[in-house]
């Protein structure tokens, strides 16, 4: 049987890419193989522990149930993507180290990806809102406290810097 | 002072960007992938295994079957140090591939193919003959004459039993006015759940064998494979990453023996085996199922005249930690609440399901679980506030142990019972949801926990750490302890800068270990890392000062005793005029043309102390009745473990022990088929782990006594707050409901079958409800 | 890396139904969050697949010409809840697939892949059957409607012929307006989890709230495909809005459901759960028609 193969184009973490991508290939394999993209962690693969959720189109997907075929045409966003030229970090990754909300880490991108979907629709959610959003990680270490805490905080502060404006 | 404070943790920048390297994160693309076949009978012999079709499959390397290991070297999987008493070793009752099956999922044979799709492929198509024999998954059942045997050396399959006999149980329950309180109180089966699952890699470079493994232990990794293989331990050289959560699951040998082995069988090539979730639920390990019987004797004045618990482990298939879980919640039943006449009846027994070993608690959860549950039942027996019960009750300050002689030096129950009420409004809450009646009722419950840090005097207690100085004035920092989530890096990085006199960000942390470099440890189990780290930090960090400040002495003529590192400066103590800063003087000694030296630090310290740390939790429930559901309103836990290192981390800690014991109460239990022994539930979608939108949130409060045993007043916190929130919990659905849920979890199948024997609800089918 | 033979990718729905015919062993996928689990399983590996995926015609809620409103068979669950037509006619719809797994589930699982998998414990399903919801079929021989309750067939099975696929749920005007409805998921947890029981009811009340003109009542997990509770509908239809017609309208399901007894959940367990979820639903319902119980 021979290996079948697509081209495909799409955006990873803002540059424009041309790949030639396996079909039986998963978006994780994708980016992590092909890419070393290594924040895409693999926790389950069936879409149940949310390790390897990106952004398509702004979006959050588990991406280990998403083929990488499928990429195309995409613009697709992971942890690696939200670091600056210089290093910078965005504010929902400091919020993760300044509220303790980080411990074996490997849930960690999966879960702030989610927050930045979140964070993107600029406008404040409930608490409850924030658990239904974030529910689809879990997390052995932290009991989500933290997590809950870094989300809502990163939140609160960006609809006040808004209203500064 | 760095220690007490709550600094960032020194990985979290890496981990919250995604640079944090992990095992499969560090393999290269080569190597070949290995799967596992299982055994698909709980119990029986490999006859014949065909794998003629599965060899032929293009992209398969090698297949080996358990009849392909020509020597068998048995070993032993517990994460124990090694004792060279050999009647104090662990039972070594694992091959790296079995044709006497004992589980439903036992490891008979192996591919190594050249990716994922390959081997999974090759497996679909090996055929396996076996030989069944009748299979047992009661631990009671398991014990009865005749019951299927797993181990010949273990008659009626027991692993162990073990008595502790106080005063004479039988006399004293002749004490007249005695009230009689009996119950069964059991837990079930369940799985750590760590999100990254085991993985590791292992490939011949030179004469040796390299391990990449996510584990909590390195150095037993060595020495097991070292056994597995019958090579020498020297020849296996172990590294660990960062790795995903452990909980325990990893402080066991896992697959890196058979790793190991492949790689060996296919000319020392990279093989990575990277265990399918649906594998780490079954052919990892879990926690130990527990079914504990209690009765206790109490006088009309509200206090014990005589006790009993018998305790029966279920093992499950092969020894792994074995009977230490069971003995150390047994031990714990004579000290929580002391009581002149106690008997106890341990056991471990072997069961033909999945291997459990060591998970967050150690037999703590438990038997708390049986405890706390029973002792609440004892209250509403006597008709006695819980509360006051357990204040009257519970070890009191001044007690002392005879076998591991810890002391309880602190009123630590009552402190911690004073600030976890205050912190959920408790006495307001208790009288006001006492005698409701309705669809749904509230209730508030109590639970304390006993634990003890660290393993001496049962086994070896000693760390090993290395400070080596660089030009700058910065020094890594390595230790046999590991970081495996908890922030133990952070914690070693505050008490060393604290005992050398450096700003934090002096010291590096070398958080990878190879036990190449890495100093010798045990690692990270028994929530030991700070307590004992502490010693060996300590005392190297001090060889390290004074190495430094006799340089000093060189370099400023000063006496060494009038000179100290304060804030990374060399200091002249009597009028505090700051010297030379250390980065000077490091780089001076290294190049020195007239007296150059490489300034480390290495030593090792023995720890023959271990510490208590207690706590309690308390929960606020509401219960749907006609649902059969519990809703967590508020849950607090208080720990005393001592003077806290990081507040911030150890709140942390507090909250992923919580969740750990909310999942243990209300929700997780892997299951099995009573016909197959086949597991039903062993993935993350039917096995129920709390979700965020599971929990309320988490309070965590603290009591610091600064414990004196320790290099930093501190004691363990790792596992202590997974202890108590499950019967917490089921001690306020009893508040509630007046329904006792004495099988863990309280999920709606528990609760329907408890409300239903209750009369609480009713059969639909046979007409009006009235709740 | 998934174990699939050959992959398709279908443009439009023209060119699905082509490549369906040309490879007649090949099936459909469209999320991918049920194949694709079922491929790494080994039930279909080695499969060949048409992604529809990329038919972008297929996604979007709207009205068609008769007032109906008509969803693309692969609208994802999160865009069907953020639909102002959705929360406009039937927001119990949006809400019971958000109850769907999780977020990110929600936002690759489509309504079309949820009932042709013919799965009985499917959120959407109850109550798109509850609404008597109607699924446009379009193969070779052109575009055929079905009431959803004839689509389905049998456990895992659903009427799609040979190179036909679901291309629209529509949900008629006369079975939604004046309509009011509720849904509840019965599970272990309260997120990422599969039904035990799921049980959605919608009530329209007479002009002055005080009686029931029509109840319905559907349920997912009662039998090995989604069901209606007619026993149900027949003992509220027309009653006055009263705690008996609840009650009596609750215990009539047992009439009509048969869970089965597994290790997720036991039979008598499941039955119990359905008369309270039927009695809680229906109360809800009533109240968001605007009626009041009398106690």
């Amino acid at each position: 049987m021979s290996k079948q193969y697509k081209l495909i184009h799409c955006t990873i973490n803002g540059k424009p890419r041309e790949v030639m991508v396996d079909v039986r290939a998963s978006l994780t394999d994708l980016l992590r193989n092909d890419f070393r993209l290594t924040s895409v962690k693999k926790g389950c693969e069936v879409g149940e522990c949310g390790a390897c959720n990106v952004l398509i189109d702004g979006e959050c997907f588990n991406s280990c149930i998403y083929l990488a075929v499928w990429a195309d045409g995409k613009d697709i966003l992971t942890l690696e993507g939200l670091e600056g030229p210089n290093g910078e970090i965005s504010d929902i990754q400091q919020a993760f180290i300044d509220e303790a909300a980080v411990q074996c880490g490997f849930c960690t991108p999966g879960a702030i990806m989610s927050a930045v979907e979140i964070l993107n629709e600029g406008r404040e959610l409930s608490d409850e809102e924030i658990r239904i959003r974030m529910s689809g990680h879990l997390c052995r270490c932290t009991g989500y406290e933290n997590i809950f805490r870094a989300v809502k905080k990163t939140m609160l502060k960006r609809l006040e810097a808004k209203k500064a404006q | 002072m760095y220690a007490g404070q709550s600094v960032k943790r020194v990985d979290a920048f890496d981990k919250a960007t995604g640079r944090a390297r992990y095992t499969d994160d560090l393999c290269d693309r080569r190597a070949y992938v290995a799967r596992v076949l299982h055994s698909t009978i709980a119990n029986g012999r490999v006859v014949s295994i065909d794998t003629s079709e599965a060899g032929k499959l293009p992209g398969v390397v090698k297949i080996l079957t358990c009849f392909d290991l020509k020597e068998k070297h048995y070993f032993p999987t517990a994460g124990h140090p090694w004792s060279t008493d050999p009647s104090h070793q662990d039972v070594a009752d694992r091959l790296v591939l079995t044709d006497r099956v004992r589980f439903w999922g036992d490891d008979i044979a192996a591919v190594v193919a050249e990716d994922e799709v390959a081997a999974a492929q090759a497996l679909r198509l090996i055929r396996v003959e076996y030989e069944e024999y009748p299979f047992v998954l009661d631990v009671q059942k398991a014990m009865e004459d005749g019951a299927p045997q797993l181990h010949e050396e273990f008659p009626n399959n027991i692993l162990k039993h073990t008595q502790i006999r106080i005063g004479d149980y039988q006399r004293a329950i002749l004490e007249p006015g005695l009230t009689k309180v009996e119950g069964w109180y059991e837990t079930p089966v369940v799985q750590h759940c760590h999100i990254e699952n085991f993985i590791c890699t292992a490939e011949v470079e030179g004469k040796r064998i390299k391990v990449v493994s996510s584990t909590q232990i390195p150095h037993i990794v060595r020495r097991i494979v070292g056994q597995a293989l019958g090579v020498e331990w020297g020849r296996v050289r172990v590294i660990k990453p960062y790795i995903g959560g452990g909980f325990g699951n990893k402080q066991d040998i896992l697959y890196e023996p058979l790793c190991a082995w492949l790689s060996l069988q296919v000319g020392g090539h990279l093989v990575k085996l990277d265990v399918p979730r649906e594998e780490t639920f079954i052919c990892n390990r879990t926690r130990h199922s527990i079914r504990n019987h209690i009765v206790s004797w109490v006088r009309p004045d509200g206090t014990y005249a005589a006790r009993k618990l018998e305790s029966f482990s279920d093992q499950g298939a092969y020894a792994s930690h074995g009977h230490s879980i069971c003995a150390k919640g047994a031990g714990a039943f004579p000290q929580l609440y002391p009581c002149d006449n106690v008997e106890v009846d341990a056991y471990t027994v072997f069961t033909n399901k999945p291997v459990a070993g060591a998970m967050r608690g150690y037999g703590i959860p438990q038997a708390m679980w049986a405890v706390e549950s029973h002792t609440e039942d004892v209250c509403a027996a006597i008709g006695a506030d819980p509360l006051a019960f357990r204040r009257k009750n519970l070890m009191p300050v001044g007690y002392v142990d005879g076998f591991s002689k810890n002391e309880m030096y602190f009123d630590s129950f009552n402190q911690c019972l004073d600030k976890a009420m205050a912190a959920i409004d408790y006495e307001r809450k208790y009288r006001a949801y006492q005698n409701q009646t309705g669809d749904v009722r509230r209730g508030i419950g109590v639970a304390v926990f006993w634990y003890n840090t660290a393993v001496w005097p049962i086994s070896l207690e000693s760390s090993s750490c290395r400070m080596v100085l660089n030009q700058d004035g910065s020094f890594q920092l390595q230790l046999g302890e590991t970081e495996i989530g908890q922030g133990a890096d952070t914690a070693f990085a505050q008490m060393a800068a604290d005992v050398v006199g450096v700003p934090l960000e002096k010291v590096h942390v070398i958080s990878c270990q190879d036990t190449d470099v890495t100093p010798f440890g045990t690692s990270a189990y028994a929530s030991r890392q700070t307590y004992v780290a502490g010693f060996s930090i300590r005392q190297t960090g001090l060889m390290l000062k004074e190495r430094i400040l006799n340089y000093a002495h060189e370099l400023t003529r000063m006496p060494a005793f009038n000179l100290d590192i304060v804030d990374g400066n060399i200091v002249r103590v009597t009028d505090g005029r700051v010297l030379m800063s250390l980065g000077e003087l490091a780089e001076e000694a290294l190049y020195s043309l007239t007296d150059s030296r490489h300034i480390t630090a290495e030593s090792t310290y023995q720890i023959k102390s271990n510490a208590y740390s207690f706590g309690c939790t308390i929960a606020e429930v509401e219960v749907d009745i006609p649902m059969c559901k519990v809703k967590l309103l508020n849950i607090v836990n208080c720990h005393d473990a001592g003077r806290l290192i990081n507040p911030a981390l150890a709140e942390a800690q507090v909250h992923g022990g919580m969740s750990m014991g909310i999942g243990f109460g209300m929700s997780e239990k892997l299951m099995f088929d009573e016909k197959t022994g086949r597991p039903l539930n062993n993935n993350l979608l039917d096995y129920k782990l709390p979700t965020m939108l599971d929990h309320p949130r988490l309070m965590a409060e603290f009591v610091e006594n600064y414990e004196p045993t320790s290099a930093f007043g501190t004691k363990s916190l790792g596992e202590p707050p997974a202890c108590s929130a499950a019967p917490a919990i089921r001690n306020a659905i009893y508040h509630a409901t007046g329904v006792a849920v004495n099988n863990a979890p309280a999920n709606p199948h528990n609760l329907f079958r408890a409300f239903t024997e209750a009369g609480l609800i009713h059969d639909e089918s046979q007409g009006d409800r009235n709740v | 890396m998934y174990d699939i033979k050959a992959l398709y990718e279908a443009r439009s729905v023209a060119d699905a139904i082509r490549l369906l015919q040309e490879h007649p062993r090949a099936q459909i996928i469209a999320g991918g969050s049920d194949v694709l689990v079922q491929i790494r399983e080994g039930r279909r590996a080695g499969v060949e697949l048409v992604s529809i995926f990329g038919i972008d015609a297929m996604r979007g809620v709207g009205y068609d010409d008769e007032g109906g409103i008509r969803i693309g068979s692969l609208t994802s669950f999160s865009h069907i809840a953020a639909s102002p037509v959705i929360k406009d006619k039937i927001p119990v719809l949006g809400e019971a697939v958000s109850l769907v797994g999780g977020p990110q589930i929600r936002n690759i699982g489509t309504i079309g892949g949820n009932t042709c998998n013919g799965v009985t414990s499917a959120d959407s399903a109850s109550t798109l059957l509850a609404w008597d919801a109607v699924v446009e079929l379009t193969g070779p021989e052109g575009v055929r409607r079905l009431p959803i309750r004839d689509f389905y067939i049998k456990a895992g099975v659903v009427d799609l012929k040979p190179a036909e696929l679901q291309t629209a749920i529509i949900i008629p005007k006369v079975s939604y307006e004046g309509y009011f409805g509720h849904y509840i998921k019965y599970a272990m947890r309260e997120a990422m989890d599969i039904a035990n029981l799921g049980c959605s009811v919608n009530v329209a009340l007479t002009d002055d709230k005080k009686a029931i003109r029509d109840a319905r009542i559907a349920y997912g997990v009662a039998g090995p495909v989604p069901m209606r509770a007619p026993s149900a509908e027949a003992a509220a239809k027309g009653r006055a809005v009263c705690r008996e017609t609840v009650d009596a309208f609750a215990r009539a399901v047992l009439c009509d459901i048969h869970p089965r007894d597994s290790w997720r959940a036991a039979k008598a367990f499941r039955e119990h759960i359905a008369v309270e979820m039927a009695r809680r639903a229906l109360t809800e319902s009533i109240r968001l028609a605007g009626g009041v119980i009398d106690e």
